[in-house]
């Protein structure tokens, strides 16, 4: 199958779809945290991987472009779906350690927001993605104008660094995984990098070949 | 607060109900085949008490909720990875400022001494904690055995390297071998003891057998497992999680409900096995163990000394 036809399949996948397989994982921790799933500190278990899935998502939607740029297989349409999913992902691991894990002892979460370099990372990586959660519609794109539009959600490029450090800094010790995580992102972000320098590097170079034509 | 210092089983939880339990982790079978109650020399077990939590976690979490990274870093991998463990034969080197330095064959080291049973709290730097039934007995009686010199003060305790057992350890995330070290005056005091079992039984593995430090007033990192080199020390011994992180490890670590730690408040703790909805505990300072090991620090500065 040439990308075309898999652009066409793709195309044809609904929206709903796509929202109700990204809530899949999300029902499938809810199942193992009422069966004991989650092993002896479900609390920990459960915000562990509800962020590790939010930054799941993040990543999943800053791949969106250089996938079609390398392969031509376009999930532009669904990009909304999988950011906004990484959003309630995110939000889902705030809402477990604000309730479950610090349980609302407001003194020491904001303590712990101001005084602890990884959770103000995480909360500010959290807030910047709230405006861009609320404009994840189709109304906003056109009350805000798509070329604002499209310059405020380049702040989703911060907020998936941030997550990833947020990750990196939250472990103790030299842990891999963090660091593959935060790799990846580095590398989809040079990858945008790259091509528009290159773009715009070859923008000036058939510029001055055509001066010299001239 | 109301301490009572020598809290029995029954005053922790029922001998049935923790039979009970027993009964349905390792069987009825192994329970018949035991016997291991009998040498143990002394039932009581020394609990100071604050009037609640005193409901001892189980075994099923005491030994699948592990930071032994030897083993990996998540909380399960040391229960699933542990197993591959040899403790036997198992030695410990004893060296530096004593009278009787030298290779030690575990059972020739620990032959003679009475083990009982000391119920503690145990604090993790992660902000959790649980309550333990250790098996073991007082470190001092084995700095005894070996004669301690005048001019020693610090006590430095190394783990096992075994990168074929012990697979965390083909990873850097720590600085092999695992280090630890306490000062003198506090690995002589009464309350600081070697464990060599848990709920009656040999240590598992992933708790680390065969024989581990436990000194209950001190974040969890201090009590180093699975080890095989105890150094009588002038200086103040490196340890492993301070040379990590200077910045966040000290090399107290008490525990203290006033000095934040820069990634935990450590004003409260959650118990482990409490459920999904139970309440934050407020930390004690020394956890509870102040009327033991208070005078250790006096004069100290503990935001200082942390």
């Amino acid at each position: 199958m040439n990308a075309n036809m898999l652009n066409t399949a793709l195309r044809k996948v609904p929206g709903w779809l796509v929202y109700t397989l990204g809530a899949l994982p999300f029902a499938w921790l809810v199942v193992q945290l009422f069966t004991g799933g989650l092993g002896v500190d479900p609390v920990k278990a459960l915000e562990h991987r509800l962020g590790e899935i939010g930054l799941q998502f993040l990543i999943a939607g800053l791949a969106v472009t250089p996938l079609r740029r390398l392969t031509g297989v376009n999930l532009l349409k669904h990009r909304r779906a999988i950011g906004l999913l990484g959003f309630f992902y995110v939000f889902a691991h705030l809402l477990v350690w604000l309730v479950l894990d610090i349980q609302l002892l407001w003194g020491q979460i904001w303590a712990d927001i101001l005084k602890r370099p990884y959770i103000t990372i995480g909360m500010l990586a959290f807030v910047l993605m709230v405006p861009l959660a609320i404009t994840s519609n189709n109304a906003s794109l056109r009350r805000i104008g798509a070329a604002a539009w499209r310059r405020l959600h380049r702040l989703t490029y911060a907020v998936v660094l941030l997550g990833a450090v947020h990750f990196v800094m939250v472990v103790k010790g030299w842990q891999v995984e963090p660091f593959i995580y935060l790799g990846i992102i580095v590398a989809l972000l040079l990858l945008r990098i790259r091509v528009s320098v290159l773009k715009q590097a070859w923008v000036r170079v058939r510029g001055e070949s055509r001066k010299r034509v001239i | 607060m109301r301490f009572k210092p020598d809290m029995k089983w029954s005053d922790v939880t029922p001998k049935a109900d923790f039979l009970n339990r027993r009964q349905l982790i390792s069987g009825a079978a192994a329970l018949a085949a035991g016997g291991v109650a009998g040498q143990i020399a002394a039932r009581e077990a020394w609990h100071p008490a604050d009037g609640e939590g005193l409901e001892l976690n189980s075994f099923e979490d005491i030994s699948n909720y592990n930071n032994f990274y030897e083993f990996g870093t998540g909380k399960g991998d040391p229960a699933q990875y542990a197993g591959a463990l040899t403790t036997k034969p198992w030695t410990v080197k004893i060296d530096g400022m004593v009278d009787r330095p030298g290779d030690y064959d575990l059972d020739d080291l620990l032959s003679g001494i009475a083990t009982e049973e000391r119920i503690y709290r145990f604090r993790c730097v992660e902000a959790w904690s649980m309550v333990i039934p250790w098996t073991g007995f007082e470190l001092n009686r084995v700095l005894d055995r070996v004669g301690v010199q005048p001019s020693a003060r610090y006590v430095a305790f190394e783990t096992l390297v075994r990168p074929e057992e012990m697979i965390g350890q083909r990873r850097n995330t720590l600085d092999w071998p695992y280090r630890e070290g306490l000062r003198l005056d506090e690995a002589m005091n009464p309350l600081t003891i070697i464990a060599t079992g848990l709920y009656d039984e040999p240590l598992p593995n992933q708790n680390g057998a065969p024989l581990r430090l436990v000194v209950p007033w001190k974040y969890g990192f201090k009590s180093i497992k699975s080890i095989v080199r105890i150094t009588l020390t002038e200086d103040e011994p490196p340890t492993s999680w301070n040379m990590q992180n200077p910045g966040e490890y000290g090399f107290y670590s008490n525990v203290n409900p006033e000095v934040d730690h820069p990634r935990w408040s450590q004003a409260t703790e959650r118990r482990i096995g409490d459920g999904l909805f139970a309440r934050r505990r407020p930390t004690l300072m020394f956890n509870g163990y102040g009327d033991y090991v208070g005078d250790l620090y006096a004069g100290m500065d503990l935001a200082e000394f942390y």
